[in-house]
This record gives structure tokens, C-alpha cells and sequence, in this order.
């Protein structure tokens, strides 16, 4: 039999061992913000980023936006009827989507194209030397390569999930107005009446950016941190796909249960 | 506060450097004097701790204790700024080059001047292809580093090392992986920038028969000391068992062919009953 005191060690090391890494991923954080100067002052940096994290990623936001608001159409209508109350569909569809669908389900999707294509290349390039080499030139990796990705992600993810939402709620429109015939002047008119931009808009778009935050900060340090061989690339990619969804799914309980009370 | 610079005649000057690396020791007091316009090569076996030393100098590892100097400033000692200062007037070659992947080779060579001057993008231009020229591939200026050779990716890796005229130009084994022709332009290439630039080189190597035609001096390391030191004359001629074994490519002598071992019969089972 192992040695019982073995355990407790190796889940002491463990633990340590995570804890330390959130403590290295704050000072990172810091270590960004420090050296943010240079994403900003030199805008063309940081507007590549967005270009690769925001509109190389808006097909596939746009298209499961569509999808996601085609299914909330059809299961709300379906649950709708039975209480008669069909003209509310658009009311289910735009709350579902602005407050929870739009900014969780956009941040998946932003970590799994966006946050792992960071990921991917900040680790190769340290893999390659490149950011020693960086290093080397007096060039700053962090303010010339990790920075203008995360604030690239930053910017980039709240207005991926708006035009997601944007896209759900043609989707429900879509399918309860076009294709079932619910009233289209019900459908806008109970929307807009009963979606409060401040409790419901304005916090879904906390959200996103909280998220977008946390998923940009998770792909760039995973890289950063990511041991410089193929296996610790691969490592470092699955690592951010999964911390980011964990991440994400947790922020949103505990954002939702400070902004939503029911009261 | 900087410390005072002497410009003396020693461009890096290394003392009783020792470096550990997870409590064991990779350097143990290294001692050298390099002097300016000189190409120097550091020679010793895989895992002798060149590379190391070669970052000490760089100022990407802090050494344990010890210190070097180069050009008055003190590595141990200098701040970030003060280092990336120093950095500028520095350049460095990596075993594969280093090139950023996403930058054409124009690119790759403009970048230290992108980030550390004003100049005009005329001025960029024809500079970025004075030092493609030097190293002959100003034809090469629009190609991506994909599509680049080894020995290409390191003559572009190299023009970019010397863009901004440093006073220093370290190599960390520039002739890996290269076929004999590469290899050869590349070791002329190292000894005909160092003249025409007025900088001092220093290389980390293993391939004795190239560096001993193009370098003035040359430390042999092992096992984190120097054991040997000399011209490339004094070199070939030496009697050192360590250096005879390297010069001549022997493959046992004071170092081992056998990475060590419990003993054949015992690991085989001989004498013990099979079954």
C-alpha cells in the first residue's frame, strides 16, 4: 500500500502548485496593464488583434447565433402555447439571449476560436525562440505580443455577443413570426416594452466583458506559460479551452446571481 | 546609479561566474576576458553549460553569484531598462534563427529599427537592404520565413542581429543543422561582419574544424569550468587530453562513450539462472 503521508503530500503540491500559478497569472495581469501603453499608442498593434480574435470569429458567432435563436423560437413557442400566451415569444427570446445565452454561449465560442488560436501562437512562438529573441532586441514580449492580444480580446468579445444576440433574436423572429405566424407587431412591441436596457441589457453586456476579460487573460498567459515543446503547446491550447469554459460558466452563476434577484 | 564605464581594452569581462539551475551546478567559476574586435568561440560538449554562460552574458539568466561585465556595465546589477539599454547595442543569433513567422523577411530585419528609432520608411528601406546584402539575400526581401531554407532563415536572423550596428554579436551555435556549403558562408559570413562592423563575436559551438579557421580565441568548458584555453594554434597543438579527444573527435577518452551505468553483468543477468 502507498504511504498514506505520500498523498497528502502530492495533494499539498498540488494545491500549492495551483495556487501559485493564480498568483503568477495576477502578477502577469499587472505586468500587462504595466506595459499597455504601447497596445494603445500604437493602435495598428492591437487593431490586428481585433481583427484576428473579433472578425475572423464572426461567422461562426453569426452563424450559432442564428441557430441558437432558430431552437428558442420553436421550444418557446411550443412552451408559450400551452399557457396561450404566444405574443410573449419575443420577450423569452431577447431575455434569454441578452441576459445569459448571448454573452455565455458567445464567450464558449470566443474560447474555443479565438482563445486557442492566442494560445496557440504565442506558445509556438515561444517554442521558437521568438520571444527570447524579442527579448533580446530590448523588445518587451509582453507589451508587443501579450498585450495588444489580450485588449484585442477584450475589445473583440462584448461585441461578438451582441451581434450574437442580434442574430438570436432574428432567429426567433424567424421562426415565430415568418414561419408560425405569431403577430410580428406583438412580437417587437412586448420585446420592447419589457427588455429594461439598464437590469437587462447593460448587465448582459457586464458580462460579456467581464468575460471577455477572463478568457483573453486565460489565452494569453496559458501561452506565455506553456512549456516550449509540441506536447506543452497541445497542453497549453486544452488547458485554455477548458479553464476558459469552467471560468465562464462559473463567473455567470455568480454574476447572475448578483444582477438577477427577482425582486 | 550606473556604474562608471571604463573603456578598457575587454568588451565582456566574466569573473568567477558560478550559475545553478534547480540546486545543481551548471557554472562553476568561469573566468574570461574578451577583448574588442575579437571573434570568440565557446566550445564543449552538449550540456557543458555554453548556452548558459552565453545567457549570463546576455543578461537573460542572472548568474548565482559572480558577475560579468560587458562594455563597464554590470549584468548582475543593472536594471531592466538599463539592460534593455544595454541590449540594443547587442545582437543575437539563435540556434534556428528565431525569425518571426509572421513578418516577411523585410519585416524580420526592419523590426529593431521599427521599434527603436524614428527613421523614415525610405531610410528603413535601404537600410533593411544594405544588411540583406551583406549577408546576400536582398533577392529573399519579399519571401515569408516558411518558405526559407536553414541556412537562409540564419543569414536573415543574422541581418536582423546586426541592424542596428551593435557593438556585440552573439551566436548560440549558428552552424547546427546546416549542410558544408551553408556552414561555410555562414562561418565567413560571422568573421566578415565582426571586421567590417568593428564588433566582437562570440560564439557558442561545438563544430571545432569550422571554428578553429575563423576565430582568435577559444575556451573549451566542461563540466561548467574552462578547461582549456588558447589561439586556434595552441589549440590544435595542444596536448590536453580533454581537448586532443575534441579536436580529433575521438569518441571515448576523458569524456565517456558509457553515460554511466551499473555494471554490464549485472544489468544483463549474466551468471544468473534464466528462467
Amino acid at each position: 500500500m502507498a504511504d498514506p503521508l505520500a498523498l497528502i503530500r502530492r495533494l499539498g503540491a498540488a494545491t500549492v502548485d495551483r495556487i501559485w500559478r493564480l498568483g503568477f497569472a495576477s502578477r502577469f495581469l499587472l505586468a500587462i496593464f504595466v506595459h499597455s501603453g504601447a497596445a494603445f499608442r500604437r493602435l495598428p498593434l492591437t487593431l490586428r488583434e481585433i481583427y484576428f480574435s473579433g472578425v475572423l470569429s464572426l461567422l461562426i458567432i453569426l452563424v450559432s447565433g442564428l441557430f441558437v435563436g432558430l431552437v428558442l423560437g420553436l421550444q418557446g413557442y411550443e412552451t408559450l402555447q400551452r399557457y396561450g400566451s404566444t405574443e410573449a415569444l419575443g420577450i423569452l427570446v431577447a431575455l434569454s439571449l441578452v441576459r445569459e445565452l448571448g454573452p455565455v454561449v458567445a464567450g464558449l465560442l470566443f474560447a474555443s476560436r479565438a482563445g486557442s488560436s492566442i494560445t496557440a501562437e504565442i506558445g509556438l512562438m515561444k517554442t521558437t525562440e521568438q520571444l527570447k529573441a524579442m527579448d533580446m532586441m530590448a523588445v518587451n514580449p509582453i507589451a508587443r505580443v501579450v498585450a495588444p492580444r489580450f485588449w484585442g480580446g477584450v475589445i473583440s468579445m462584448p461585441l461578438l455577443a451582441a451581434m450574437f444576440s442580434a442574430m438570436g433574436v432574428f432567429g426567433g423572429w424567424l421562426i415565430g413570426v415568418v414561419l408560425i405566424g405569431v403577430d410580428d407587431g406583438a412580437f417587437w412591441s412586448q420585446m420592447q416594452s419589457s427588455v429594461d436596457f439598464r437590469y437587462d441589457v447593460l448587465n448582459g453586456i457586464i458580462k460579456s466583458v467581464v468575460f471577455g476579460f477572463a478568457v483573453s487573460l486565460i489565452a494569453v498567459f496559458e501561452g506565455y506559460d506553456s512549456v516550449p515543446t509540441a506536447e506543452g503547446v497541445s497542453r497549453a491550447i486544452t488547458r485554455t479551452v477548458v479553464t476558459s469554459a469552467m471560468t465562464i460558466l462559473a463567473l455567470d452563476f455568480v454574476l447572475t446571481s448578483f444582477m438577477f434577484r427577482g425582486n | 546609479m550606473e556604474p562608471v564605464r571604463l573603456s578598457s581594452d575587454h568588451l565582456v569581462d566574466v569573473s568567477d561566474l558560478h550559475f545553478n539551475y534547480d540546486g545543481r551546478p551548471v557554472l562553476q567559476g568561469i573566468n574570461m576576458k574578451i577583448r574588442r574586435g575579437s571573434v570568440v568561440a565557446i566550445m564543449g560538449g552538449s550540456g557543458c553549460g555554453k548556452t548558459t554562460l552565453l545567457r549570463c552574458i546576455g543578461g537573460q539568466l542572472r548568474p548565482s553569484s559572480g558577475g560579468v561585465s560587458v562594455d563597464g556595465l554590470s549584468i548582475a546589477a543593472a536594471s531592466q531598462s538599463a539592460l534593455y539599454a544595454l541590449r540594443r547595442r547587442m545582437g543575437m543569433l539563435f540556434q534556428f534563427g528565431a525569425l518571426f513567422t509572421d513578418l516577411s523577411v523585410f519585416e524580420n530585419v526592419a523590426f529593431p529599427l521599427r521599434e527603436h528609432t524614428d527613421l523614415s520608411d525610405e531610410l528603413i528601406r535601404d537600410l533593411v537592404l544594405m544588411k540583406l546584402e551583406s549577408v546576400g539575400l536582398r533577392g529573399a526581401r519579399d519571401l515569408m520565413p516558411g518558405a526559407l531554407s536553414g541556412g537562409m532563415a540564419r543569414r536573415v536572423a543574422l541581418a536582423r542581429a546586426i541592424a542596428l550596428d551593435p557593438m556585440l554579436i552573439m551566436y548560440d551555435e549558428p552552424f547546427t543543422g546546416l549542410d558544408p556549403i551553408a556552414l561555410g558562408v555562414i562561418g565567413e559570413l560571422i568573421r566578415r561582419l565582426n571586421d567590417a562592423l568593428g564588433a566582437t563575436s562570440i560564439m557558442v559551438t561545438h563544430d571545432v574544424q569550422e571554428s578553429l579557421q575563423i576565430v582568435d580565441y577559444i575556451y573549451f568548458l566542461n563540466g561548467g569550468r574552462v578547461v582549456a584555453e588558447g589561439t586556434p594554434d595552441q589549440i590544435r597543438a595542444s596536448d590536453d587530453p580533454f581537448v586532443h579527444q575534441f579536436v580529433h573527435a575521438k569518441s571515448d577518452g576523458p569524456v565517456h562513450f558509457d553515460y554511466p551505468a551499473a555494471p554490464a553483468a549485472e544489468d544483463f543477468r549474466l551468471g544468473a539462472a534464466h528462467g
